[in-house]
């Protein structure tokens, strides 16, 4: 006999996307437990996150660093790295605008993560979506760099409230910009007042060693 | 994009809910979504005509509440909504606050027959 249904409203409240966060929870255990620190960097294409991470390779060379490449299509960003003997997996989302956590769970087992004591992964170029995919990282870095113009906390707050750290790179383009550096970071700590910001030169080195501190002080 | 993997989710749940209340049919899905998620409705819609065919959750309507952002000032405790560019308290204009809506994102509630 079929259970009598009351047609009417059933509450769910039920959080969406937590398949993923599940997912991530498991990744962050799995990190803690290789004990391997885990930064997330989200900015735009275009914005300087390989370029900065080759310059932090090359200033590290006593730390042992990964790196998780994740872009829509192609291999060049994990060439670039492997040049410099870094262990890099190159993710390939195929169209899709973030990562998630199950990309990476896929990409670990081609990391050395029992030689490795920080994995950087580099999101798809995009401001929006990767806010919203916990990876398992243990920090998330944003990067914006002086041409994207220093509005950018207005017009995607969702970022710039969810990361640790903020790094304006290519500084040396300031002689050329009108990007007012203290408005920006006014606007950013209008809505985060925790995360630093930082403004450096990936290409010159100015500024560069602020962000070794920071990165220095979390893989202790 | 990232709509496919959400809309599989509501599914999920909207199947699993329907079930524990003996429920063959769902006729409507009442969605909560933050203003600072990056969700957009219409996308959401679209795969969920795709994907909803055959399941319990099939003709159902959506319904999406949209919260807008708010701010709670870090000085006078004022809640606000920010608009554009203007994120200064109105009661004593310091800049931004502490996020306190916006991030929302859940199924509310079903309606079955």
């Amino acid at each position: 006999m079929s259970k009598q249904v009351t047609p009417g409203r059933i509450p769910v409240v039920q959080k969406l996307l937590t398949a993923n966060e599940q997912v991530a929870a498991d990744n962050r255990d799995y990190f803690a437990a290789h004990n391997v620190t885990v930064i997330n960097i989200m900015a735009s294409p275009g914005a300087g996150k390989t370029t900065l991470l080759l310059a932090t390779i090359d200033a590290l060379p006593e730390r042992r660093i990964g790196v998780i490449e994740g872009d829509v299509a192609s291999q060049i960003d994990a060439e670039k790295i492997a040049e410099t003997g870094t262990p890099v997996v190159q993710i390939n989302t195929g169209g899709a605008c973030h990562l998630d956590a199950s990309m990476i769970r896929g990409a670990l087992p081609a990391l050395p993560l029992d030689d490795l004591e920080v994995v950087f992964v580099e999101n798809v170029g995009n401001l929006i979506c990767p806010v919203s995919f916990d990876l398992g990282q243990s920090y998330n870095v944003g990067l914006i760099s002086l041409p994207e113009g220093d509005d950018k906390p207005y017009k995607y707050p969702g970022i710039f409230e969810a990361v640790d750290l903020v790094i304006v790179t290519k500084a040396d383009l300031r002689p050329y910009l009108d990007f007012d550096l203290d408005r920006f970071t006014e606007l950013v700590h209008g809505l985060n007042p925790d995360a630093p910001v930082l403004c450096l030169s990936a290409k010159t080195g100015e500024g560069l060693r602020d962000w070794l501190h920071w990165l220095e002080e979390r893989l202790g | 994009m990232h709509e496919l993997p959400v809309t599989e989710d509501i599914l999920r749940i909207v199947a699993a809910h329907a079930q524990q209340a003996g429920a063959t049919r769902v006729t409507r899905i009442n969605l909560v979504i933050g203003e600072l998620t990056s969700f957009i409705d219409d996308s959401i819609q679209f795969y969920f005509e795709m994907l909803s065919p055959g399941t319990p959750a099939e003709g159902a309507t959506l319904h999406f509440t949209r919260i807008k952002t708010r701010f709670r000032c870090r000085r006078c405790a004022q809640e606000f909504e920010p608009e554009g560019r203007n994120w200064t308290c109105p009661a004593c204009g310091a800049l931004g606050g502490d996020v306190i809506a916006g991030k929302e994102f859940y199924v509310e509630s079903i309606e079955v027959t």
